[in-house]
């Protein structure tokens, strides 16, 4: 089965799943998976551990927030101002960063991710904890009303497919095997010529610009943005989506980041729920144990091994 | 063949957009109650209102009769380990998704103006019991609020207003670090200042701060009369660990302008005892709060804090309204509860007001020194009995919704 074939049935499920589930919920999921998708350009193609990507979620939310209860912009409008704002906090963050490698730049993007954090937690506008309450859906191009949860879920899988896209288009384009290759033998690529920190930069600013798409479309979504996603539980759990799916391949993080959603979802209401931490910990270290390239990656070297 | 494939996407896609709009999710009275109670099972208010939320709403159902309009009521309770956006999510799931009639528990001010903004666009009733901010009633009021128990402006009232007139004027606060703590600092500031004092300083702590030693030597240094805690629950309890450490209760007052009777259990009676502090609910007041404070504590494992009392008996004026009007519709449902008085054994002269705040007596109690205190339980000495009108801000024209 080639992979056209795989996206699309995937996408006549995108459709029809709203008619079965809560459409926020599948949202929630989209808007994780989006997250997901984009911290694993970063990690999986170019094989960049940032630990501060909360910080472009969360602006990516409080900037589209702001725009959408103060200035009475149409959504999509606030969302790609909310977009930008992440870009270009990604490009100071990546500027950084990336002078720097392994350990010691998962720690610079921790800090600037703290540095972050604590700006929203004190700046007057994101109401510190109790977060930044009521953020109108409004309607899409003043004319689709948000506000019904249905027309809400087919707005987010339309940025979602777009998002994903982008990335597709990234990872397959000659940008996208420079990446690879950075990420395979960084050594070798500085000799065969390419200015490999400019290449690490530009893909941090994609990942930044794309995670804070997510940030600003689950903040409507749910009408609202708190430090929750500015947090750096948040930076983890990222992570942990990316790493359960599958790192470095296309369909992981989408799996992963709908598996700790649904996890998340399903635990918290009942007598589990003090348990959740202890469980998704459990499931990590299995993950990490067992099946090292998630349960994507592992999938596929199953079926290159046996088919 | 590639437009033939394009051509069934598009019906597949037109037909599942259709049927989806037509679907659409309105709340609809079923006739059938559906409670759900948000609390914070394991964080810092976890004791004042936790499990014991879910078994006071258990056993205001149960006493029910646990019946209504021909069908079960329906109990769900979950977590909202006091963050805004995971609350305002199960919220949104509940009255969406789930059939949740209306939301009580609450606790933290956060939680609560998240829940009330997503029931508000569904037309649900919020029953706040555990929060005490005033904005539910002034400036983020709408017709579905009802808010129980007690506010920051009972509290200030209650607790502040004695304090100033015997002669204590300059004051410092520690203040929790979110819209309750905000709305406590700002309501009682103003009584302080009414009544001729000063506010001297301030300072901010995050909600959950276990260590708060800074703070204290902030207070120490302001040489004010009175240090005021904004703070609740455990963070309460932390700060006048901090405060006894460093000797400052032997320098000024402190008064601790929420205690909820766990934290007051909890505190040294060496320092707490003759602390004055302002309450809904004490259960040793008569034999009606005493026998059902009895029956919670069989099946809770510990005194109720004027939270739980306050949540059974909001459930149970939500039920005795869902059985008069013969109906769950939010709009019916909230104008009896407006119209009739709410009468047991902690709603004392009570009324819920057309902006939704249920205006009742108040206790003003002191702490019991360690040899005056009979059991475990035995805390407070009731000074006397504020009555509600004395209590509670007047209502705002602008949130008059009757």
């Amino acid at each position: 089965m080639n992979d056209t074939k795989l996206n699309l049935i995937l996408l006549a499920i995108a459709l029809v799943a709203p008619t079965i589930f809560y459409p926020v919920f599948l949202a929630k999921i989209l808007c994780f998976a989006l997250f997901a998708c984009a911290f694993n350009l970063l990690l999986g193609y170019a094989g960049l551990l940032s630990f501060g990507h909360a910080a472009f979620l969360g602006t990516g939310g409080y900037v589209t927030g702001y725009l959408m209860i103060n200035t009475g912009l149409s959504p999509e409008l606030a969302i790609i101002l909310g977009m930008i704002a992440g870009g270009m906090l990604g490009a100071i963050f990546g500027k950084l960063a990336v002078k720097r490698e392994g350990i010691y730049f998962a720690m610079v993007t921790l800090a600037l991710a703290q540095l972050v954090f604590f700006f929203y937690l004190q700046a007057p506008f994101t109401n510190g904890e109790d977060g930044m309450q009521g953020v109108p859906r409004g309607a899409v191009f003043g004319l689709v009303d948000l506000t019904n949860n249905f027309a809400m879920y087919y707005f987010v899988l339309a940025i979602f497919i777009l998002g994903y896209w982008l990335i597709n288009r990234t990872v397959h384009s000659p940008f996208g095997q420079v990446l690879k290759a950075i990420r395979e033998n960084e050594d070798r690529a500085i000799s065969l010529g390419y200015e490999v920190n400019r290449y690490k930069w530009v893909a941090f600013i994609i990942s930044a610009a794309l995670a804070s798409l997510a940030g600003s479309t689950k903040a409507l979504v749910f009408n609202l943005a708190s430090l929750t996603d500015v947090h750096w539980h948040m930076s983890g759990e990222v992570i942990l989506m990316t790493l359960v799916g599958g790192v470095g391949t296309m369909l992981g993080p989408i799996l992963g980041a709908g598996l700790v959603v649904t996890m998340q979802n399903y635990l918290s209401g009942g007598e589990l729920g003090n348990y959740i931490h202890i469980i998704m910990g459990i499931v990590f270290v299995v993950c990490v144990l067992s099946f090292r390239s998630g349960i994507v990656g592992q999938f596929l070297k199953f079926k290159r091994n046996n088919f | 063949m590639k437009t033939v494939r394009k051509s069934i996407a598009s019906a597949i896609t037109t037909g599942v957009i259709a049927t989806a709009l037509s679907m659409n999710s309105f709340a609809v009275a079923d006739g059938k109650v559906k409670l759900g109670i948000l609390a914070d099972m394991g964080g810092t208010y976890a004791d004042i209102c936790g499990k014991g939320c879910v078994t006071a709403a258990e056993m205001a159902i149960e006493d029910f009769g646990g019946k209504v309009l021909g069908n079960k009521i329906e109990l769900v309770s979950a977590d909202s380990q006091l963050k805004p956006d995971i609350a305002s999510s199960i919220a949104r799931k509940w009255v969406e998704n789930e059939g949740v009639d209306t939301i009580g528990g609450l606790v933290s001010s956060a939680v609560s103006g998240a829940v009330s903004k997503v029931n508000v666009d569904n037309k649900k009733i919020t029953l706040i019991s555990g929060s005490a901010s005033n904005t539910f009633t002034t400036k983020t009021c709408n017709p579905y609020n009802v808010h129980w128990t007690y506010n920051v402006v009972a509290l200030a009232n209650g607790t502040v207003k004695p304090m100033v007139e015997s002669g204590k004027k300059n004051w410092f606060f520690i203040t929790a670090d979110y819209s309750f703590g905000h709305a406590l600092e700002s309501v009682a500031s103003k009584v302080i200042k009414e009544k001729g004092g000063k506010v001297v300083g301030h300072v901010r702590a995050p909600l959950g701060t276990t260590d708060f030693s800074s703070y204290v030597l902030q207070a120490q240094a302001s040489g004010a009369d009175v240090v005021a805690l904004a703070n609740a629950g455990n963070d309460t309890v932390n700060a006048l660990k901090a405060a006894t450490e460093f000797g400052l209760t032997e320098q000024m007052d402190i008064a601790g302008l929420l205690v909820f009777t766990q934290n007051a259990q909890a505190m040294d009676p060496a320092v707490a005892s003759g602390m004055r502090l302002t309450t809904g609910f004490y259960w040793d007041i008569d034999d009606k709060a005493r026998d059902w404070s009895q029956r919670f504590e069989q099946r809770h494992g510990g005194i109720p804090s004027m939270i739980h009392a306050g949540v059974y008996s909001a459930t149970t004026h939500y039920l005795n309204s869902v059985k008069a009007v013969g109906s769950d519709d939010s709009d019916k449902v909230i104008k009896h509860m407006k119209q009739t008085k709410p009468d047991d054994f902690f709603s004392r002269n009570a009324q819920l007001r057309a902006d939704g705040r249920m205006v009742h007596d108040m206790l003003y109690v002191e702490i019991k020194k360690q040899s005056e205190r009979k059991n475990k339980g035995d805390i407070y000495n009731v000074i006397k009995v504020i009555p509600g009108e004395e209590a509670y801000n007047p209502i705002q024209a602008s949130c008059n919704f009757s």
